[in-house]
């Protein structure tokens, strides 16, 4: 899981009083919180709450109810592996497990340094391009061990 | 320039009716050449960005800088050609551009004046027959440009340009010369309704928040334009963003309101840049803020930005979400031109609507209501897609045939294929058959079909969609989206979910058409807002023009359109196999086999249906039954 630093702790505490008199703040200062840390744990909710005065409640309502707003730190690059039945009986499963050993992360997961999340997902209609795998907004056809390291290596 | 009064503002305007004469082809000054190209976000996903910066550099390294300006609009509208770009004064349209393509634009258009014919627009509809300029383009002249009128004509990010095509002339007109019961009048008389699905005329809206008591009362726009594949509102806020600032200021001054907000969903980020700018812009200006053209009004507004709830388009769902909390609907009355945000009367209009009203101001209520039907008036934008050769935003009068959008603009069904049906109004919307195709774009014509107006989503299907499986995907839609408040929709949109999933994996019973038909009234009658009372239509519409296709899943077992993966098997048909053994080398589950040269055969126990195999065979041997 990722720290939260004493500088993003700064930077929240400051967006907190920035819109401390102004009604109807909480969601701005969720987005705001959001963009710095990258997510949003349980504990800025709770600071958010004693700084804006609002119900820890509420503000787990709000961040629940809105799918801009995550609890799970999200990586750079988002992997999506696909274990359609075409995917999975070609290797999909295998190039997950590879994906999960190489980089410590597990399906739904993001990596200590943010780079990846990593994703399954029901077939993505690429059956033709068995095992097929996504990253971000490209899609890769017959994804190997061999050739999924080199792949994902172009994503920093 | 700091703050501006009307006759500042005029100046402006004046000064920029060369400019604008050039762009609309009117007058020719020693070879001066405008570039529009396009950048909308459309645009902008297939590379506008590098054309224009080559462009520039190339355009400067050839010293055409004095005579040639390169200007970024915010044009995406016919979207599968981008990157396009508009030479004015001669208006002709390259397409599918890219940074190689610039050398050819600057030496043989611009140096030489001679087209380069291989970037030119070619119509799939008439042997690809090239057409150089943009408005003798059918996808283009059958259209009536009012809300997009300024798309390729002015740079989004430069309110003198908007200024020079008539921007705030109209608030200057509301502010400065009419009354507001004047204000309120015209708009009436213009006859337009609410754009962002229901239809509820605008000059009535405006009238009730008017009368209401109170010192403080709010104007908000909504930009949350959540329909899957409708994108009419980001259009119109990244081309033309003044327009809808403008339309604020002039429903503020209807209403006496001194606050405005807009609340724009945080995926649209282009948009939000430009609003921003041109927000910065008109308070720069004085459009915005304390005393407005010297008017003695003041108006002021902020972007909000959606945090990704489709019901948070529902008006009262938005408010309370502009007020920090989960974005749930309330049950109306109270409406909102009574108790609207922080229980203020507030007026709510959709970006097209606010789009169109200083055109309105300006030109007159009755200029306004000369377009369009009895009852609908002026013109309509659909984002126009699915099975259709030109797909892109389009902009008609109201009244016009689906008939003429789907062949004069849309160029008709490709591949020679059948229309089946048109879907408007999204997963609030419903299918039209091709049977009824001569129905009009008129809010009442369109609701006695089965679908609605809605924002502006139209979706043209043919022979190989079906229906069921379509109102699988809209249901799925609504199910995922509902807020969960009331249970009638919580409940019933699951329930319809699961049902006709059932009847798209062939576990359909005979009872089932029933049983949906009688949720759905339920779940429409008893749901608390919009979402709940329409999230019934797509299947509703479906069953009242393609009930035999419902039927052919439960009772036959069989989906005609090969489209449910659970009611069709793929065959290998032995006239034409000539055992090749592609299909065998493809099947990513090994389910084919057979003999080089000899026939081959799929084991239907194993097949996933993924369609590998016929998308191999070069000697369309494989059928799908």
């Amino acid at each position: 899981m990722k720290k939260i630093t004493l500088k993003m702790w700064k930077k929240i505490d400051g967006i907190i009083q920035r819109y401390k008199e102004k009604s109807g703040a909480l969601i701005p200062v969720l987005e705001e919180c959001q963009d710095v840390c990258g997510y949003l744990p349980m504990e800025v909710q709770e600071r958010i709450s004693r700084g804006l005065n609002i119900p820890g409640s509420t503000i787990y309502g709000v961040v629940t109810f809105y799918s801009f707003f995550t609890m799970v730190p999200k990586g750079r690059h988002t992997i999506k592996v696909c274990l359609g039945t075409a995917c999975y009986v070609r290797g999909g499963k295998a190039n997950l497990e590879s994906i999960q050993d190489e980089f410590g992360v597990e399906t739904g997961g993001t990596t200590g340094d943010l780079r990846f999340s990593l994703d399954s997902v029901r077939c993505i209609g690429a059956c033709g391009m068995a095992p097929a795998m996504v990253v971000d907004d490209d899609t890769y056809a017959q994804v190997s061990k061999q050739n999924i390291m080199k792949t994902l290596n172009g994503y920093k | 320039m700091g703050r501006i009064n009307r006759d500042q503002l005029n100046e402006i305007k004046s000064r920029g009716k060369g400019i604008i004469d050039i762009r609309l082809g009117k007058t020719l000054v020693d070879g001066e050449k405008h570039l529009m190209i396009g950048g909308g976000t459309a645009c902008h996903a297939s590379r506008s960005e590098p054309v224009r910066d080559a462009i520039k550099k190339e355009i400067k390294k050839r010293g055409l800088s004095q005579r040639c300006k390169v200007i970024e609009t915010g044009n995406d509208s016919f979207a599968t050609l981008a990157p396009v770009m508009v030479i004015y004064p001669e208006g002709v349209y390259y397409v599918h551009l890219t940074p190689d393509d610039v050398d050819d634009i600057v030496s043989q258009h611009l140096i030489d004046g001679k087209l380069v014919e291989r970037l030119l627009y070619k119509d799939a509809t008439d042997n690809d027959k090239p057409i150089p300029r943009m408005m003798d383009i059918p996808y283009f002249s059958n259209q009536t440009l009012i809300t997009l009128r300024n798309l390729t004509l002015i740079d989004p990010e430069n309110i003198d340009d908007a200024i020079y095509r008539d921007a705030y002339q109209g608030a200057a007109k509301a502010l400065i010369d009419i009354t507001t019961e004047e204000i309120i009048n015209q708009v009436k008389i213009s006859g337009i309704r609410g754009r962002g699905g229901a239809g509820f005329p605008t000059g009535m809206k405006w009238q009730f928040a008017a009368q209401a008591e109170g010192d403080i009362k709010y104007v908000l726009c909504n930009a949350d334009e959540g329909d899957p594949g409708a994108f009419m509102d980001r259009s119109v806020l990244e081309a033309d963003p003044h327009a809808v600032l403008e339309g604020m200021i002039i429903a503020a001054k209807a209403i006496n309101a001194h606050q405005g907000y807009i609340y724009c969903r945080a995926e649209y980020p282009l948009a939000i840049k430009r609003l921003t700018i041109a927000i910065e812009q008109a308070r720069r200006y004085g459009l915005l803020g304390k005393d407005i053209l010297g008017s003695g009004f003041d108006f002021d507004l902020e972007i909000y930005q959606g945090a990704g709830a489709f019901v948070c388009g529902e008006e009262t769902a938005l408010m309370i979400s502009i007020e920090g909390k989960r974005g749930m609907p309330r049950p109306r009355p109270p409406f909102p031109a009574q108790e609207g945000l922080w229980k203020k009367p507030t007026v709510l209009n959709n970006v097209e609507t606010l789009a169109n009203i200083p055109q309105i101001i300006l030109n007159g209520g009755q200029w306004y209501a000369a377009i369009g039907t009895e009852r609908s008036k002026g013109t309509k934008v659909f984002a126009l897609a699915g099975k259709v050769i030109n797909s892109g935003l389009v902009e008609v009068p109201m009244g016009m045939p689906l008939k003429n959008i789907v062949y004069d603009i849309g160029g008709g069904i490709p591949e020679n294929k059948q229309l089946k049906a048109v879907q408007i109004g999204g997963p609030s919307g419903g299918c039209i058959p091709s049977d009824l195709l001569d129905t009009v774009t008129d809010y009442e014509a369109i609701t006695g079909t089965g679908a609605i107006m809605g924002s502006g989503g139209m979706v043209v299907m043919d022979e190989d969609n079906c229906m069921v499986d379509i109102a699988r995907f809209f249901m799925e839609f609504c199910q995922e989206e509902s807020c969960g408040k009331c249970t009638p929709c919580r409940e019933g949109t699951k329930r319809m979910l699961e049902i006709v999933t059932k009847i798209t994996e062939g576990r359909g019973e005979i009872d089932d058409i029933a049983t949906l038909e009688e949720l759905a009234d339920m779940v429409k009658d008893s749901s608390l807002c919009g979402l709940g009372q329409t999230a019934p239509n797509p299947v509703l519409s479906t069953i009242r023009h393609f009930r035999d296709e419902y039927e052919a899943h439960i009772k036959d077992k069989r989906c005609p359109a090969h489209v449910c993966k659970a009611l069709i098997t793929y065959i290998i048909v032995e006239e034409k196999c000539p055992g090749c053994g592609k299909c065998k080398r493809v099947c990513p589950v090994e389910a084919i086999t057979g003999e080089k040269k000899v026939v081959h055969k799929i084991d239907p126990e194993k097949c996933i249906k993924c369609g590998a195999c016929i998308a191999s065979c070069k000697f369309d041997a494989i059928e799908v039954v």
